[in-house]
C-alpha cells in the first residue's frame, strides 16, 4: 500500500474532497450569480441613459431644429466621460458628433432597441472600442445616434469577476490546507488508537485506548472502546474463573463419587452395600448437576444471552410470594421470618429470577446466619422493599454473625465459601447468582453490617432508558 | 398408554424405553426427526416424549407442524438447555411440559402420566373426590369424612393439584412448577415441609392416610 494510497483512502481525504467539491461548485454558482446581477444592472443604467439622452435630444430637435441638436452635442460631446453623439443627413454624412466612424448599416436602420457595435472615436483609431449605441431618426431624415462606451462597464466586470476568481483560489486553498491539518492529526488519533487496539489483541487485555481528554469524538470512541474492554476483560477473567472453580470444585466430587463406586466393587459383594453406595452415587451426581445447573445459569446471566424473559412484575409480591414458600421451612428451622412488602413496586424485571435471587438470600441466611450450639439466641431474617425514588431498594437483614467487611466482596464470587460455611453444604454459587441476577437488572448489590448481621442490600432501578 | 419416544441417543433412548415398559406402558421409539414427524402423524399415541435436539429435524419445529396440522397430543420436551428463555421457548413452541436433562426417570414418568390424564377432558369438574376427602374447587372448601379442613389458600392449591393427579404420582419440582409457578430449583427441602403441614392437616386423626410419599419421586393423593 503506497503513502499516497493510504491518504486518499482516507476518511479525512474523502469529507474533504466532498467538503472542498461543494464549496467551489457553491462559490462558482456565488461568482456567476454575482456577475450576471452586475451585468444586468449596468446595461440596465446605460439603457437608461441613452434613452434619457435620446428623449431630451429630440425634444431639443422639435423646439430648436437640427442647430439647438447640434450645438448641444457639440457641448457635451467634448466633456470628459461623455457619452456618443452623432447626426448625419439622410445621405449618411456627419453633422456633428464626436464618433469618427461606425458601420454604415446601423444608420440606415433606427431601432427601438440599444445595441451593441463597434466605432471609431476618431479617424484612425485602431482600439477595439464597443458601444452601446441607439438610432433614431428624426423628422427631416436626420439620423441620431446617441450611445455610451462600454468598455468601463467591461472592466469594472473584469475586476469583479477577478475578486471572485481570486477569493475562489483562496477559499480552496485555505479548505486544502484545512484538510491537510486536520486528516494529519485525524490520520495520527486514528493510527494511535490502531496500534493500541493492536496491542490489545496481541494479548494484552489490559491495554486501554488513549483519551487525550479534550472530550471530542475521539475521546468518546475511545471512552466506549474502554468500557467495552473492560466488560470483555470482565468475561473473560469471569471465563477462567469459571474453568479454574470448575477444575477445583467439580472434579473434587466427581473424585469422590468415582472413588466410592471403585470401593463399594472392590469390597465383598453384598446387595446392602451396593444399593448405599449406587443411592449415594445418584444423590452427588445429583447435586453435581445442581453446580453445574446454577454455574451454567450465572455464565448465561453474566453473558447477558439469558434475560429469563422480562416483564412487569411487582417485587413485593414476588418476595411476598417466595418468603410465603419459605415461611414452612423457617418454622420448622425455629426462624422468625418477617416480611414487610406490602407496597406494590412495579418494574420490568424477570420474576423467575429475581424469586430465584430471593430465594437464594434465605436460603443463605437461614444457612449461614443460624445461631450455633448454646448461642441461646433465636434467627431472625427480616425482608423488606421500599421504593426510594425510581429505585426498589430491596433488603434482607438477619440478625446473625454476619460477614467481616474484607470477605464481603469475595462472598459474592463464584465457589467462595467462607471458612465458617465450608462445613456447611452448598456449591459456593447462591450469593454469585444473587448477584448475577442483579447484575442482569442493571442493579446494584451490598453486604453491609446489621449491628449484628449481615444487611442484603439490592438496589435496581424501576425504569431504564434502553427499554 | 402408548408413547412416542424420539430420541437419538441410542443409550438414553435403550434405557427409557425400557424403564417405561417396565412402568406399565407402551414405548415406540423414533431415532430422528423425521421418522419420529411420520410415526407421529398417525396420531395413535398418547403422550409424545421428544428430544429437542435430533438429526434432521429438531424436537421444536416437529411440535409446531404437529400443531399446525391440528394433532394436539400432549408433548413433553427433554432438552439439555434447562434456562428459562429455552423453556419459553419450548412452550411457545406447542410443547405441553420440559424437562431438562439430566432428570431422574421417576420426574419423566410422573410429568408424562400427568401430561396423558391431561388430554382427558375434565371441563366441569368442579369437585375432586379421593374416597372420603372431597375437594370443591369453587367454594375452595374441603372435607374429610364430612368434617370441613381449613387450609390457607396456597395449601388448597397444593391440595387441588394432588387430587387433580390423584392416584399418580407427582414430584416437587411440578409442585413447585404448576402451585407456585416458579422454574428454579430451591436449595433446601421447601416442598417437603410443606407437604407435611398439609398432610398434618388433612390426614392427622383419620387411620388411613391420604397423602402418600413416593420414595425417590414425589407425592401422591390416593
Amino acid at each position: 500500500m503506497t503513502g499516497l494510497g493510504r491518504f486518499v483512502r482516507t476518511t479525512a481525504f474523502k469529507l474533504s474532497a466532498i467538503y472542498i467539491a461543494v464549496f467551489t461548485v457553491f462559490s462558482v454558482f456565488f461568482v456567476l450569480y454575482i456577475s450576471y446581477s452586475t451585468n444586468v444592472l449596468l446595461n440596465q443604467q446605460l439603457r437608461d441613459t441613452i434613452a434619457t439622452e435620446l428623449l431630451g435630444l429630440s425634444d431639443q430637435y422639435r423646439v430648436g431644429g437640427l442647430p439647438a441638436v447640434v450645438e448641444v452635442i457639440e457641448q457635451r460631446a467634448h466633456t470628459p466621460g461623455a457619452s456618443l453623439y452623432l447626426v448625419t443627413d439622410v445621405s449618411g454624412r456627419i453633422l456633428a458628433g464626436n464618433v469618427a466612424e461606425v458601420s454604415p448599416e446601423l444608420l440606415t436602420s433606427p431601432g427601438t432597441q440599444p445595441i451593441i457595435v463597434r466605432y471609431q472615436r476618431y479617424a484612425g483609431d485602431t482600439g477595439q472600442r464597443t458601444a452601446m449605441v441607439q438610432v433614431v431618426r428624426l423628422s427631416g431624415g436626420f439620423l441620431l445616434l446617441v450611445g455610451r462606451d462600454i468598455g468601463e462597464r467591461d472592466q469594472f466586470r473584469q475586476i469583479v469577476s477577478r475578486a471572485l476568481v481570486l477569493a475562489l483560489v483562496l477559499m480552496i486553498a485555505l479548505a486544502l490546507i484545512s484538510y491537510i491539518f486536520v486528516s494529519r492529526r485525524v490520520l495520527k488519533r486514528i493510527d494511535s488508537l490502531s496500534a493500541t487496539s493492536r496491542h490489545i489483541m496481541l494479548g494484552d487485555l489490559s491495554g486501554r485506548l488513549e483519551v487525550t481528554g479534550s472530550g471530542d469524538e475521539f475521546d468518546r470512541l475511545a471512552d466506549s472502546v474502554n468500557a467495552m474492554l473492560d466488560r470483555i476483560e470482565h468475561l473473560i477473567y469471569g471465563i477462567k474463573d469459571v474453568s479454574d472453580n470448575i477444575a477445583h470444585d467439580l472434579k473434587t466430587p466427581l473424585t469422590r463419587l468415582r472413588n466410592r463406586v471403585e470401593a463399594a466393587l472392590g469390597a465383598r459383594p453384598d446387595p446392602v452395600a451396593y444399593r448405599a453406595a449406587l443411592e449415594t452415587t445418584i444423590e452427588e451426581s445429583d447435586q453435581l448437576i445442581k453446580t453445574f445447573n446454577a454455574l451454567l445459569m450465572i455464565a448465561r446471566i453474566e453473558a447477558g444471552s439469558s434475560d429469563g424473559e422480562m416483564a412487569e412484575v411487582d417485587a413485593s409480591a414476588i418476595v411476598r410470594d417466595v418468603a410465603e414458600l419459605y415461611e414452612p421451612v423457617a418454622e420448622e428451622a425455629d426462624v422468625d421470618l418477617t416480611v414487610d412488602a406490602g407496597q406494590p413496586i412495579m418494574l420490568k424485571a424477570s420474576r423467575e429470577l429475581l424469586g430465584q435471587a430471593i430465594a437464594n438470600i434465605i436460603d443463605n441466611a437461614m444457612k449461614h446466619a443460624a445461631p450455633g450450639e448454646g448461642e441461646g439466641r433465636r434467627l431472625a431474617v427480616f425482608i423488606s422493599t421500599a421504593r426510594e425514588g425510581d429505585t426498589l431498594v430491596l433488603r434482607v437483614a438477619d440478625n446473625g454473625p454476619g460477614i467481616a467487611p474484607g470477605d464481603r466482596e469475595r462472598a459474592l464470587q463464584r465457589f467462595v465459601r467462607l471458612e465458617r460455611s465450608r462445613s456447611k453444604p452448598g456449591s459456593g454459587l447462591g450469593l454469585s447468582l444473587v448477584a448475577a441476577v442483579v447484575r442482569l437488572h442493571h442493579g446494584t448489590i451490598e453486604l453491609g453490617d446489621g449491628n449484628p448481621g449481615l444487611v442484603v442490600t439490592i438496589r435496581v432501578p424501576l425504569m431504564r432508558d434502553d427499554g | 398408554m402408548r408413547i412416542l419416544l424420539i430420541e437419538d441417543d441410542r443409550e438414553a433412548a435403550a434405557y427409557l424405553t425400557k424403564a417405561l415398559r417396565e412402568a406399565g406402558h407402551v414405548p415406540d421409539h423414533a431415532g430422528d426427526g423425521d421418522t419420529g414427524a411420520a410415526m407421529a402423524a398417525d396420531g395413535s399415541y398418547d403422550v409424545l416424549v421428544v428430544d429437542r435436539m435430533l438429526p434432521k429435524r429438531d424436537g421444536l419445529s416437529l411440535i409446531e407442524e404437529l400443531r399446525t396440522k391440528g394433532d394436539h397430543t400432549p408433548a413433553l420436551i427433554l432438552s439439555a438447555l434447562g434456562q428459562v428463555d429455552d423453556r419459553v421457548a419450548g412452550l411457545r413452541a406447542g410443547g405441553d411440559d420440559y424437562l431438562a436433562k439430566p432428570y431422574a426417570f421417576s420426574e419423566l414418568l410422573a410429568r408424562v402420566e400427568a401430561l396423558a390424564r391431561r388430554r382427558k377432558p375434565e371441563a366441569a369438574e368442579t369437585v375432586y373426590r379421593v374416597a372420603d376427602l372431597e375437594l370443591d374447587r369453587l367454594g375452595h372448601t374441603v372435607s374429610r369424612a364430612g368434617l370441613p379442613i381449613p387450609l390457607q389458600p396456597r395449601e388448597f392449591r397444593l391440595l387441588e393439584y394432588l387430587m387433580k393427579h390423584a392416584g399418580q404420582v407427582v414430584t416437587r419440582t411440578m409442585l413447585l412448577e404448576n402451585v407456585w409457578d416458579y422454574h428454579f430449583d430451591p436449595q433446601t427441602n421447601v416442598i417437603d415441609v410443606h407437604i407435611s403441614r398439609l398432610r398434618a392437616k388433612i390426614d392427622r386423626g383419620f387411620a388411613e392416610p391420604r397423602l402418600h410419599t413416593v420414595r425417590g419421586a414425589g407425592y401422591m393423593i390416593k
